[in-house]
């Protein structure tokens, strides 16, 4: 069971890096316009400008 | 780029607005200015690319940026670039655009109470993964130090999540509390310290229940419901302030005498009584006054109702909300701001606002009843038990065992997941709902009155008759007609270009406001307007148009008015679902009844003001009827606001708009069926999640007043209720 005591620590570790991915999206604007995001990139023109 | 601190509010009075709206214009200078444009019928990656190189091509214009999911561009331009121009560039492009209030981009881009709580929801859902995979390991059988030691971890995650995520229950409750009431959040922080308390000591003692997992996985499923019923009042409120036009009620004063007399352009707030305005073509009377000079016609139907433009001479009076049509009139203004007819009809529009009665929200209801049963049962089972067993501990242990599997997640999800699933699909029928409760209020209705100018018509004059004229005829029309800004010349302009009638060489075309147009075909005069001013004829009864050549007898072209894409199958509709259906118009008598007759509606009101509009509806809803008013103008604004619910359209003034619960983006009035159903859906759905949460609660109180409750049986409990409502709540989409 000493294993627990790497493997709790580790856990949590990679969690907490989900949940600042998560604040960095959500700072960054990703979920303002998910719909248009999907559309945008088969626009023809997505490739001359991509933005 | 000027962003507002804070967004102009909608409000139903034009001159509490002119204030706030007027420091904004003489604030900062900005080179660029930032446009929203709301663009209802975008559907696809074609539509983004359309709409952005359409308006991208402009000079002035910066950039464009498209956000599909809100249907909406945002256009950097120059200051001198005009939003109604990029909306005629967009319609010509095949877009249906309209002008948005760009107070809303700072609402929404400053939205930081919904990212707050998103992120303590995300901060909630770590937590509580973590530690229901630790709890994992007690229910499978752990003990001794290594179930001490999950405990000790989970209540090291769990308590500082805790704390920070349920701040939202705690401020909330605290100042219920304070004032002497009860709310729902009341149980749920007394639920979740009586949790955390109670399974801290257990841990102490080494004891074998811990609800650290229950006290989190409570935070969360009702964070998810705050949120969602955060989005959808957040989105309610930027429908509100979008929807305002930033319409600035400003005015042309004439100062200095003679020849140095000059325009200067002031606030509307600032006029007062004696000053002279002057009112261009196209403009919106800023006062009530009286004209000094200048010949023109008024389109008054936002004020009045009626349909017809009305002509205007020195001496005349004008109100303020009038538009001018043909010519440029002087006004001498004799009231301005609080004194005018507009404001007048914002006092109304406040009493019917103290008559609505309160609505109580079938949550509302659920909560009265809700929070003090928990409280009684929680009580009594510590009482019993203590008195049962004369251990304290115990009777806690049962007291936040009970508070725990009574805690309103299901309760607190049931309404928002719907009023979110519901209005999601409005939204893409074309629908905006401002109002939290509007859906539940819409689904009662038995009554529904319609306005008839700008609601059921287009507002917008048909030509009729018109294969009668010879072609020689025609052609001298369509070419006189396109020389008017008057809407039935315009409209009969349309019509023949439609029909592929080429113009005839008409020159010296001239347009004389307040009668009509006049030009010289072949050396002959040719005129267009009024019976009188035109000669040759006797005016008829309907809206009509006379036109003359020389000498000859004068030509009558009627007109009709049109009606709204899809007003016919809604009356149609509304009558085969056995709803009382009215029409309320401001219009003169013959035309609201020739058109009923037309459309299918059999109770008629005509010639009805702005106050006997609001009592119209009223009367109706003493009589028991639950009324929706469907309406446009500033004439029905208090009646809008009287009505049980109500709906306008997108091309209706801001104040109406802003008086009513719902607002559609698109031309068709179908999707007020739409709403109908939904809304008849959506109650259900809500009643069918109550059941579903007490149902719930029915089997699992008795055995938490039992003591058979174990932390496994709480969580799933609780889980499984959340799950099976928001499930429901996603049929509806």
């Amino acid at each position: 069971m000493e294993v627990l005591g790497i493997l709790i620590p580790v856990s949590l570790f990679l969690g907490a890096g989900g949940l600042v991915a998560f604040w960095w999206l959500l700072r960054k604007g990703q979920f303002d316009d998910p719909e248009g995001d999907a559309h945008r990139i088969l626009r023809d023109d997505y490739d001359d400008k991509p933005k | 780029m000027s962003t507002f601190a804070e967004p102009p509010r909608p409000s139903a009075c034009p001159a509490c607005d002119v204030a706030p709206l007027a420091e904004q214009i003489s604030g900062p200078v900005a080179t660029q200015a930032r446009l929203m444009l709301a663009l209802p019928d975008i559907h696809c990656a074609g539509c983004i690319s359309g709409v952005e190189r359409a308006l991208q091509a402009l000079p002035g214009v910066h950039d464009a940026h498209v956000n599909l999911t809100l249907r909406r561009v945002a256009v950097e331009a120059d200051l001198e670039i005009e939003a109604e121009a990029l909306c005629d560039v967009l319609t010509r492009a095949g877009y249906e655009a309209h002008e948005l209030d760009p107070g809303v981009l700072a609402a929404t881009e400053t939205d930081a109470r919904g990212r707050a709580l998103l992120m303590r929801l995300a901060v909630a859902v770590f937590a509580m993964m973590n530690v229901m995979l630790l709890s994992v390991a007690v229910w499978s059988g752990a003990e001794g130090a290594t179930r001490d030691m999950m405990h000790w971890v989970s209540a090291a995650i769990a308590i500082p999540a805790v704390i920070f995520t349920g701040q939202p229950f705690y401020t909330s409750a605290y100042a219920a509390l304070k004032g002497g009431r009860l709310n729902m959040d009341v149980p749920i922080t007394l639920a979740i310290a009586l949790a955390v308390g109670t399974s801290l000591y257990e841990t102490m003692l080494s004891g074998e229940h811990a609800y650290f997992d229950a006290a989190i996985a409570l935070c969360t499923f009702l964070l998810a419901g705050r949120y969602l019923d955060h989005r959808t009042r957040a989105n309610a409120r930027s429908a509100a302030q979008e929807l305002a036009a930033l319409e600035v009620p400003r005015a042309l004063r004439l100062t200095g005498q003679g020849s140095s007399q000059r325009t200067e352009t002031v606030a509307a707030a600032d006029l007062r009584p004696g000053d002279l305005v002057r009112v261009l073509p196209g403009g919106r009377i800023p006062v009530d006054g009286q004209v000094t000079s200048g010949h023109t016609e008024l389109d008054r139907s936002l004020m009045t109702g009626e349909s017809l433009p009305a002509a205007a001479a020195p001496g005349d009076a004008v109100h303020a909300g009038e538009t001018n049509l043909t010519g440029p009139i002087t006004i001498e203004v004799q009231a301005a701001g609080r004194d005018t007819e507009l404001a007048r009809i914002a006092d109304l529009v406040a009493v019917a606002e103290a008559g609505r009665n309160n609505y109580t929200s079938i949550a509302d209801a659920a909560a009265r009843l809700y929070a003090p049963g928990v409280h009684i049962i929680a009580a009594l089972a510590a009482i019993g038990w203590f008195l049962a067993t004369m251990d304290l501990r115990v009777a806690l242990n049962i007291a936040a065992a009970v508070l725990i599997i009574t805690c309103p997640c299901a309760l607190g999800l049931a309404v928002p997941a719907v009023t979110t699933a519901a209005s999601a699909r409005l939204f893409r029928k074309g629908v905006l709902i401002k109002s939290g409760t509007a859906l539940e209020r819409l689904a009662e209705v038995d009554t529904v009155v319609f306005d008839k100018t700008g609601t059921l018509t287009d507002g917008a004059p048909e030509p009729l008759g018109l294969d009668q004229l010879d072609p020689q005829t025609s052609r001298v029309a369509l070419a006189i007609s396109q020389g008017s800004a008057h809407p039935l010349a315009q409209a009969l302009a349309n019509e023949l270009s439609a029909q592929g009638v080429k113009p005839a060489l008409v020159d010296g075309i001239v347009e004389i406001p307040g009668f009509g147009v006049e030009g010289y075909w072949q050396g002959k005069l040719v005129r267009l307007g009024r019976a009188g001013w035109v000669g040759g004829c006797h005016a008829v009864g309907e809206t009509a148009t006379y036109l003359r050549i020389a000498e000859a007898p004068a030509q009558v072209i009627t007109f009709m008015d049109t009606l709204r894409e899809g007003a016919a199958e809604l009356v149609v509709g509304l009558q085969a679902q056995g709803k009382r259906v009215v029409l309320l118009s401001g219009d003169v008598e013959p035309a609201v009844a020739h058109f009923a007759e037309r459309i299918g509606i059999s109770e008629v009101i005509a010639e009805a003001r702005p106050e006997a509009k609001a009592m119209a509806v009223a009367d109706l809803a003493e009589g028991g009827a639950k009324v929706l008013m469907v309406g446009d103008g500033l004439n029905d604004t208090a009646a809008l606001t009287a009505a049980h619910v109500s709906i306008s359209p997108a091309s209706a003034l801001e104040a109406a708009r802003a008086a009513s619960d719902m607002v559609l983006t698109g031309r068709s009035l179908t999707s007020i069926l739409d709403a109908m159903a939904t809304s008849v859906a959506a109650r259900r759905r809500i009643k069918e999640n109550f059941t579903i949460a007490t149902v719930y609660n029915l089997l699992a109180v008795p055995l938490a007043v039992a003591g058979l409750c174990s932390p496994l049986i709480a969580a799933l409990a609780m889980s499984t209720s959340s799950l099976t409502v928001s499930l429901n709540a996603l049929r509806l989409r």
